[in-house]
């Protein structure tokens, strides 16, 4: 039967460009211009897929990208995709579709066997049910479930293609293509506006892309769409998008946008986008989406064959494809008869059209009496057969009071069903706008309230050609007029919306058979009936959010384009309400599903997030270093030689450092320059340290805390002159002191005159630590006295260093001598291997981040972030010493009287000692007080029944001391010392010691070595 | 209450399920209750279930000013754990785990309840050592959580990305196996169903307008688009509205009320069997029954009470989702959402007394509470019912704010819920 | 995405924005003088409005400057943005209009 279907004339296909594909493994012919659907009906295929739940024969119902049933895989391989609407997938050369949620075939299915016991599985069973045992849910049921759950697969493979994202701006987005749209991009452009046009098909044009007989401007339809789109082109201030979606509306007037690009291609040029994600910011937006056929609810209404009655004009206009050779159509509204005509005039024989109506009249109905198609008003459909296609439908007259006469048989092989239309204004809510209940039109209309959006078209219930074109026309100037300036006048009226017109139907069709045994499906790809939905208000779901979750109306892929407005039609009649009253589900984003990948757009691997990296990070990589993530800097942990591990390495590097000299890059260490008369002033106030007593020179080791009293940074501070800072940070607290300073220094004291300026990425920081740092420096600095008489412990020095210009600090994080070299950062890789050339005579070694924290936990240093976390005060860290007693005021200073945090029972930094001095205790590991009775623990999860007083926050194995030592916080650990604590591990209970936490040179002798 | 039962289920077919009765009755609201609870979500209605099933208090209304179970109930991940740090959120959200485990029997009502395992990845050596304490810490305090190598992690979960070519690769994860997610609308269903069946009045499209109080400050009434309501004790559980909430009683709350966005693929089969949740790049994840991934993050920037956020929140979501699981890159976004979530200073939810007499608060449960629903509940309920706090819910006190005894477990992990 | 209206640079995208919380929360000039209720009201009590909100917004990633603004946290609109020091603006009621 192939091809049989196919019109040799009309339609926008390329019959000069015959493609293949295959569905399911066979292989099939389309043309050019076709979809997926439209070759599979050219073809002769209405079975495409098997539904959710009941695993149901299901056809192709639509024609755009509202289709419910006709879900596909393509490709395969590395592009295998689920889940894609064959009424949306443009044919090309060796296309390959599968059809979905069967087993083993489609035409045979196992799971089919769920239609037989569907009575067991009304809305909701799985509430009901599955309880017992409990034990069996885990291990039965959910897996049974989750088995016959779920569409298509998932792709098992990473996706290779590459997705795109652009950011845009304009004077007015026009959504949508159609007539309307189309006119509302050609009147705003007319008007100055520079105009972004979309549209989510493949070719602009909408509803005129079926029309062959309409005139727009005494053109036909088809030439004024061509000269439009030739407009359109030419003009520089127009950019329009095809395979367009405007997927969402986010506040102030963003549109999302999601282009298809490739997927139409056979072979897509390597390493082009599959889609491109357009962030568009439009002054004004006109919504011209018009509106979406609704199927007629009746019973067995979802066979392969049963379509919507203007998709099959679709079909048969644009495609050139009779749907079928005789069509029985059932019609609720007019637009029905306009597609009986056109079908009939391309010789499809229509049976019947069978109109629920009392008096079908008006232009349509009366054109297809006078063409001979037979009518028959007040019929209903009261079932239908066929096992993979349509094969006849019962019908009946019906009083309007419902009550169904003698029914009788017609023999189809297609069925076209026209409910009436629902507008498209999904974007329109998204944005907040209002939405009104017309009970003519029976749909939602915008009633304004969202910013910047105007609808034009059918998407706001005008209808008729003529009226539609007029109405973009008044929408795109106004659009222009809006957004352009006050200039332009509008010269149209939006064209008055009359609501007299046909509103179709929103109830399902009488029939005679029971009510809660027949199948009259709602929403077709998630199974729902109309008997659903009744059992849904009869258990008590009242709102139609909770019917929607009951009954899972309207959540499928398609997000209830066809099935909401029937499902809030059923539901307003079972709770005896109107529409208005049961309310309308909200409209979420996306309007049609959008690709993860353009969302994610070039997010991966290092473009997932910047990678920082510091001057001698080449340097590193050229000497193997291990380098770990501190935030988005990438730092070296530990420079092993050759066949040596981290232990190894850290021990090796520590040994050098206190023993000769090691070079460290600090240069990840945040830097803020603070300069102004009130410099001081400002110090004062933000550090917990008193800063007028520090003369020029000198440095002070700074503690800052939150408003709350909690330590926020720390960081040494340089004096270089009485109104200028040097302050330095932790690598992952810049960003956030600076932006804690600027607060209160724009909010608080804008009266103070001082300037903070970021300095982190300006200077390299190159810190020379050890017993031999000086002599290695002596050689390389130009004009400053290193000795220890000139230059002391915590003091700063501008100077030279190999000619270039530098700010030396004498610190130590290391409880050694030590400098730390500033250089610009330009120079940073020169300097290093200056200090380092230097160095070799006394073997200098590079040491990274883990012997830097070895070495500072020896000596006591916290490290924030680490050894605190947002909750400690400087009291519990020891550094009460540190705060300024005569200060009345700094921030935080205020919440360090509060209650708990002069609680005596607060955690306390105390160091910790292994009983065992071979064992590195565990960061994070728990601190009792008491041995527990029982120390190997029987069951892993049982509770230890022992307060925990502490945590362990570093832990190292000391190489200059021989042993493990460990920081750690521990309930009024100060009290403590010397007592001994117990860690419990799953493998035993480890014994500790509380000690001081400094564990090296407690008088710090070392410094002045 | 009609029990539910396979059996039921089939004797109901071949009646053509006509005779199923409402779950919940469209109550009317009464002149009086013993107790009024302000706000009719999985919280609120769970409240309501044990002061009728647990403390003899069933003269109760729920009201609820929409639909109930339509808030954070109904647009959450629906993750369940309880591998906290502190012993205080650690005793409150197990308490909650140990409900959930049974609580599909105990309201006659499939919540579907799946302990699937959740897996926190770390990413960093801060990371490790963040989640190394919580595991040291759950241990000791019975709750489950073990440490895995990044094999193990993807052993777990097939589709987890570890290739070091990541821009954080991952470098192990803490696993608590109890936890999991569970089926989000049937929680409010299923405690509305029992609880009325006990006598609770459920009101819907029912708003409260004012707290009306007598001498000495202490509780009257509640005003309502309703009508008036008389109540001694007045529970508030009205998450992302609670700061307007009690206002009504002058009330100033430590309370901010952020967007939280979350999201759907489509339906896919069975394809990822646990939940997966990465603090560092920001994303979590788990597949639903129905097959969908679901899929959240963080906050939005800004206090909002719109239930709509911006885009490049769940674009940075997705880019997460998609570096750690490659192979959902061509899947495809179905549905996008967003709740008002009601954000403390410490993280941590406020369960307890008020200054004012008969006034009780039950919020701050931020980005987390579904998964503390049923504990949540069971605890406001006594809470209510004994005019004193339950010794697992004395710490979450309101007046931690004034002495400063914060729960803080965003300070001390910064771990996402 | 936010538009977000700078006082010093115009309308910029909410990506080149960091949010401050609630606005006019002036910190008091002793804070020593506070009993612990006051200081925690300070440190935590927000108004947290359905309405009108009066927060803070630093453009970090343009001029670095702080301001204020007023945004209906019901449909996300700004009213006014304002320099910090300038005295919150008086808008129309209607704008202004809680929905709660």
């Amino acid at each position: 039967m192939s091809a049989s279907c196919r019109l040799n004339a009309g339609g926008r296909i390329d019959r000069s460009r015959p493609l293949r594909f295959t569905f399911d493994r066979k292989v099939y012919e389309g043309f050019a211009g076709d979809t997926l659907a439209s070759a599979l009906l050219a073809n002769g295929v209405h079975l495409v897929g098997r539904s959710f739940k009941y695993h149901r024969p299901r056809g192709i119902v639509a024609a755009g990208s509202d289709e419910p049933n006709a879900l596909i895989a393509v490709g395969s391989d590395v592009r295998f995709t689920p889940n894609l609407r064959a009424t949306q997938v443009e044919l090309y050369d060796g296309l390959v579709a599968q059809s979905q949620n069967h087993w083993p075939s489609l035409g045979f299915d196992f799971g089919a066997v769920n239609d037989v016991f569907s009575p067991l599985f009304p809305a909701g069973f799985y509430y009901k049910t599955f309880m017992w045992p409990k034990s069996a849910w885990k291990r039965l049921y959910e897996p049974k479930i989750r088995a016959m759950a779920g569409l298509g697969r998932a792709p098992t493979l990473p996706d290779p293609d590459n997705y795109a994202q652009r950011h845009a701006h304009c004077d007015a987005l026009i959504i949508g293509a159609g007539p309307a749209g189309i006119a509302a991009a050609l009147a705003a452009e007319a008007h100055g506006a520079r105009v972004i046009l979309c549209d989510e098909q493949a070719e602009l044009g909408g509803s005129l892309l079926a029309e062959r007989k309409a005139t727009i401007d005494a053109k036909s339809a088809p030439s004024w769409l061509a000269d439009a789109v030739a407009k359109l082109s030419r003009s520089a201030k127009v950019r329009w998008l095809s395979r367009t979606t405007a997927f969402g509306s986010f506040p102030h007037n963003m549109i999302g946008l999601v282009e298809r690009l490739t997927d139409h291609l056979a072979a897509p040029a390597e390493g082009r986008p599959r889609e491109r994600l357009w962030q568009v910011r439009a002054k004004e937006v006109v919504l011209a989406t018009g509106a979406l056929e609704r199927p007629l609810v009746f019973p067995d209404n979802d066979r392969p064959g049963i379509m919507l009655a203007d998709a099959a004009r679709q079909y048969l206009l644009r495609y050139a494809v009779k749907p079928g050779s005789r069509a029985v159509v059932a019609a609720a509204h007019d637009e029905a008869y306009r597609a009986a005509i056109e079908l009939a005039a391309e010789s499809v024989e229509i049976v019947a059209i069978v109109d629920i109506r009392e008096d079908a009249s008006g232009p349509w109905a009366d054109r297809a009496r006078a063409a001979g198609l037979p009518v028959l008003s007040a019929t209903t459909i009261c079932g239908t057969r066929g096992r993979h296609r349509v094969s006849s439908v019962e019908i009946a007259p019906c009083r309007p009071d419902g009550k169904v006469g003698a029914r009788s048989r017609l023999d189809c092989d297609v069925v076209l069903m026209c409910g009436g239309f629902t507008p498209t204004i999904h974007l329109f809510s998204q944005a907040r706008g209002k939405l009104r209940f017309s009970e003519k039109l029976n749909a939602f209309l915008p009633d304004g309230g969202a910013e910047g959006i105007r609808c034009a078209g059918a998407c706001r219930g005008i209808s008729g050609l003529d009226a539609v074109v007029a109405d973009g026309v008044a929408a795109g100037e106004a659009a222009a007029r809006d957004a352009v300036g006050g200039r332009i006048e509008a010269v149209h009226a939006p064209v008055p919306l009359s609501e007299d017109e046909d509103g179709g139907r929103l109830e399902p069709l009488p029939h005679h058979r029971s009510p809660h045994r027949v199948k009259a499906f709602v929403d077709f790809q998630n199974d729902v009936t109309a008997k659903d939905v009744k059992l849904a208000v009869r258990e008590g779901f009242r709102s139609i959010e909770h019917i929607k979750r009951y009954t899972t109306t309207g959540m499928a892929t398609d997000q209830g384009k066809t099935s909401n407005m029937n499902a809030l039609g059923i539901a307003a009649s079972a709770l005896d309400k109107p529409v208005p009253a049961v309310g309308l589900t909200t409209f979420r984003m996306p309007y049609t599903p959008v690709t993860f990948g353009a969302f994610a757009g070039s997010a991966r691997g290092n473009l997932f997030d910047p990678v920082r990296v510091t001057a001698t990070h080449d340097w590193a990589s050229a000497k193997g270093a291990v380098f770990e993530d501190v935030g988005q800097w990438k730092r070296a942990r530990y420079f092993p030689l050759k066949g040596e591990d981290m232990h190894g390495a850290v021990a090796r590097e520590c040994q050098a450092v206190r023993q000769s000299v090691g070079i460290f890059d600090g240069s990840t260490l945040g830097k803020i320059e603070i300069v102004g008369p009130d410099a001081a002033e400002f110090m004062n106030r933000i550090y917990v340290n008193p800063w007028n007593k520090l003369e020029p020179g000198r440095c002070r080791y700074g503690v800052m805390l939150r408003e709350d009293g909690s330590i926020l940074d720390d960081g040494v501070v340089g004096r270089l002159a009485s109104d200028r800072f040097h302050v330095t940070t932790t690598t992952g607290g810049a960003a956030q002191v600076l932006n804690h300073m600027e607060d209160f220094l724009q909010t608080e004291w804008s009266g103070l005159d001082c300037w903070l300026t970021s300095a982190t990425e300006q200077w390299a920081v190159i810190a020379v630590q050890g017993p031999d740092s000086r002599k290695v420096l002596e050689r390389l600095v130009d004009d400053i006295d290193l000795s220890s008489a000139a230059m002391p412990h915590m003091s700063v020095r501008e100077g030279h260093i190999c000619g270039v210009p530098t700010r030396l600090f004498r610190v130590s994080f290391t409880g050694e001598l030590g400098f730390e070299i500033n250089v610009p950062a330009d120079f940073g890789r020169a300097i290093w291997e200056a200090v380092f050339d230097a160095g070799f005579s006394r073997a200098i070694t590079p040491y990274g981040t883990e012997a830097m924290h070895v070495m500072r936990a020896e000596k006591g240093y916290i490290i924030v972030g680490q050894d605190t976390d947002g909750t400690v005060t400087p009291d519990d860290v020891g550094l009460s010493w540190a705060i300024g007693k005569a200060k009345m005021d700094f921030v935080g200073k205020r919440s360090l009287t509060r209650p708990a945090m002069t609680d005596p029972d607060r955690k306390q930094l105390v160091g910790l000692l292994p009983e065992d001095p071979e064992l590195v205790l565990e960061e994070g590991a728990q601190i009792i007080a008491e041995l527990p009775a029982d120390a190997k623990p029987k069951s892993k999860d049982a509770p230890i029944g022992q307060k925990m007083i502490g945590h362990v926050t570093s832990s190292y194995f000391s190489a200059a001391l021989d042993r493990g030592i460990a920081l750690a916080m521990v309930a009024g650990g100060r009290r403590r010392m010397g007592e001994t604590l117990f860690v419990p591990m799953p493998q035993g209970v480890i014994k500790v010691v509380v000690t001081n936490p400094v564990f090296l040179d407690p008088e710090g002798k070392r410094l002045d070595a | 209450m009609q029990r539910f039962s396979a059996l039921a289920l089939i004797r109901h077919a071949f009646g053509g399920h006509r005779s199923w009765r409402p779950q919940w009755r469209a109550a009317e609201p009464k002149a009086a209750y013993d107790a009024v609870i302000v706000g009719g979500g999985g919280h609120g209605l769970a409240t309501a279930y044990y002061l009728a099933t647990e403390f003899g208090i069933s003269n109760v209304a729920v009201l609820e000013k929409g639909w109930i179970g339509g808030g954070n109930t109904g647009r959450n991940t629906t993750i369940i754990r309880s591998n906290y740090l502190f012993d205080e959120s650690a005793a409150l959200y197990d308490h909650a785990v140990k409900l959930w485990e049974g609580l599909s029997q105990a309201l006659n009502y499939n919540v579907m309840f799946s302990q699937r395992g959740v897996m926190m990845l770390a990413h960093n050596v801060h990371d490790q050592q963040s989640l190394q304490r919580h595991i040291h810490a759950n241990r000791l305090n019975g709750v489950d959580n073990e440490w895995l190598s990044a094999r193990q992690a993807k052993a777990f979960c097939p589709p987890l990305n570890i290739e070091k070519s990541m821009r954080y690769p991952v470098t192990g994860a803490a696993l608590q196996r109890r936890g999991g997610v569970a089926r989000h609308d049937a929680v409010a269903w299923g405690y509305a169903r029992a609880a009325d069946a006990m006598g609770v009045d459920i009101i819907e499209n029912c708003a409260v307008t004012a707290i009306r109080r007598g001498v000495g400050g202490a509780v009257e009434a509640v005003e309502t688009t309703r009508g008036t309501i008389e109540t001694r004790k007045i529970g508030v559980v009205a998450a992302g509205n609670t700061s307007t909430v009690m206002a009504m009683a002058d009330l100033r709350m430590p309370l901010e009320s952020y967007p939280l966005q979350a999201l759907v693929s489509e339906p896919v089969k069975p394809i990822f069997p646990c939940v997966v949740m990465s603090n560092t790049i920001h994303a979590y994840i788990s597949q639903s029954d129905k097959g969908e991934l679901v899929i959240g993050a963080g906050t939005d920037a800004y206090v909002s009470y719109t239930q709509r956020g911006a885009l490049h929140v769940p674009m940075h979501t997705l880019e997460a989702i998609c570096e750690l699981f490659p192979i959902f890159r061509r899947l495809r976004m179905l549905r996008n959402w967003g709740g008002i979530v009601d954000v403390t200073p410490d993280r941590s939810p406020i369960i307890g007394k008020t200054p004012v007499a008969g006034l009780y608060v039950n919020c701050g449960w931020g980005t987390g509470g579904f998964k503390a629903t049923p504990g949540s509940g069971h605890l406001f309920a006594w809470t209510l019912a004994k005019d004193e706090p339950h010794p697992i819910n004395a710490p979450f006190r309101l007046d931690r704010f004034r002495d400063g005894y914060l729960i803080d477990e965003a300070a001390a992990a910064a771990v996402a819920h | 995405m936010l538009l977000i209206d700078c006082p010093f640079c115009g309308k910029r995208p909410e990506l080149e924005f960091r949010y401050g919380g609630e606005a006019h929360l002036a910190r008091p000039a002793d804070p020593a003088d506070l009993g612990d209720k006051a200081w925690g009201q300070f440190l935590y009590g927000r108004s947290n409005p359905r309405g009108v909100h009066a927060e803070r917004w630093r453009h970090v990633h343009g001029c670095g400057r702080f301001f204020n603004a007023l945004r209906d946290t019901t449909n996300d609109r700004f009213a006014a943005t304002y320099k910090i020091g300038e005295e919150r603006p008086a808008i129309p009621e209607a704008e202004g209009a809680a929905s709660a």
